[in-house]
């Protein structure tokens, strides 16, 4: 683990304070997970690193939230060989917003490999945020050999099924859904019908105005079936979700801010505190991209989420680590 | 690298009457033998090469994860033939076939990820 490297001026060759490296570095340090505010009903997301070009007023909400993705601790290739200390510097980032969220959301692949160290590792980092209640839901690294049983075991205790579960805060409805197991040979993320029947149950019981916010490790959006980067069954999810007048779905995965809106819903991906993946089809493989040191925390993130009560629109945020 | 155990060969088919899958041993194959053969699925870039292999009735295959992203070997029947743990990079796992058929598999991370064997 190393510690979070400070902007330090080491050649100011035109004496103005600033030097080129260190506000490349610090650019660069732009997104590491999305600041959400919920405001009048519609979710705000702001990538983290990018926290200062949003006003004040901006941040203020009836609620606001982190999400954070793809911490991947373990992972130790080239494309960051230092992925506990990006997911320090985006606890770092996080602690440093004026209006501190009251909670965090990982939306999965906190290990590499499911090793119990790599857990452990990401828990002891997130003892060290302001927020101190995380939810958790698993990515595909995260249930590697045991089906999951270790996640549940850890995370998800109070959960249903593979590990899906709601919950509500000051009046919006979260719901941290599940499609990383039982995957079939040739398709994509899957919810399941027992996941779809109690998503369609938990739903009955809620007002049409009640704001309502999904997530989830792989996208609920087609965004590139070719890389597997989509749900088979989200359709039907989305459907029971229809009726609702603000629907957000936040995903992780595919390790870059992605935003779409259909309809009532809008669709957000997360960066990746850990590595950054290649653009829909601009690569052979959705394999770890590897960019030059000084840009790798401008493609990291974290993403904010603020919500505000009345209107009816959610923004979601990112911010890089830089 | 490679060294001659058909022990390997040997344990992967005892595991196989036995029900008893999962190996994935690093290191644990392979050999160029006289009788049995040996065959190799490289896993690069999220793929399969090749894709589809056809071996011969006793061959081993052995795949190799050349990718910075972990895999899995995994049968699609059920129940599995086979189904190896985890492949980190530069991890291997193998299987030796015993019985002529076409064995479909694919990655149970990424199921994008599909190949098949063909015995013969």
């Amino acid at each position: 683990m190393s510690e979070k490297k400070k902007d330090e001026l080491l050649h100011d060759h035109n004496h103005d304070g600033i030097d080129r490296r260190g506000f490349l570095k610090c650019m660069a340090w732009a997104g590491t997970g999305a600041f959400c505010v919920m405001k009048g009903g519609v979710l705000n997301s702001y990538s983290l690193s990018r926290i200062s070009e949003i006003g004040t007023s901006d941040m203020m909400g009836e609620l606001s939230f982190v999400q954070i993705s793809d911490s991947h601790m373990g992972f130790n290739k080239p494309a960051n060989p230092d992925v506990a200390g990006t997911l320090k510097a985006a606890v770092d980032k996080i602690n440093a917003l004026t209006a501190a969220p009251e909670f965090m959301l990982h939306t999965g692949d906190i290990s590499h490999l499911s090793k119990p160290e790599e857990f452990d590792t990401v828990d002891q980092i997130l003892k060290g945020a302001k927020p101190k209640d995380v939810f958790y839901v698993p990515g595909e690294h995260d249930v590697l050999n045991d089906d999951g049983k270790q996640f549940l075991k850890r995370y998800g205790k109070s959960s249903k099924g593979a590990g899906w579960y709601s919950f509500d805060k000051k009046g919006t409805h979260f719901m941290g859904l599940v499609n990383v197991t039982n995957l079939k040979a040739g398709g994509l993320g899957t919810l399941g019908h027992e996941q779809l029947e109690w998503l369609e149950d938990d739903l009955k019981h809620l007002k049409h105005s009640t704001p309502i916010v999904v997530f989830a490790h792989i996208p609920l959006w087609s965004v590139y079936p070719e890389w597997g980067w989509g749900t088979e069954d989200s359709a039907q999810a989305l459907a029971y979700l229809k009726k609702f007048g603000s629907v957000t779905v936040l995903n992780g995965h595919i390790h870059q801010t992605m935003q779409k809106v259909e309809g009532n819903v809008t669709f957000h991906t997360a960066a990746s505190t850990a590595f950054p993946q290649p653009a829909p089809g601009k690569a052979d493989s959705p394999g770890p991209m590897k960019v030059p040191a000084e840009q790798l925390k401008s493609v990291l993130g974290i993403t904010d989420v603020n919500y505000v009560q009345g209107q009816h629109a959610l923004a979601v945020v990112d911010s890089s680590l830089a | 690298m490679r060294r001659s155990v058909s022990i390997a060969g040997l344990a992967a088919a005892l595991l196989l009457g036995m029900g008893v899958f999962g190996t994935g041993r690093k290191g644990s194959v392979t050999s160029a033998q006289e009788k049995t053969s040996t065959m190799e699925v490289k896993i690069d870039n999220f793929g399969f090469g090749p894709v589809t292999l056809t071996v011969p009735v006793g061959t081993a295959v052995t795949w190799t994860n050349r990718d910075d992203i972990p895999h899995t070997v995994v049968s699609t029947d059920d129940p599995k033939t086979f189904k190896s743990k985890v492949l980190d990079t530069d991890e291997k796992f193998s299987f030796t076939f015993s019985k002529a058929g076409a064995y479909p598999y694919f990655c149970s991370i990424h199921p994008k990820m599909t190949g098949k064997v063909i015995v013969q």
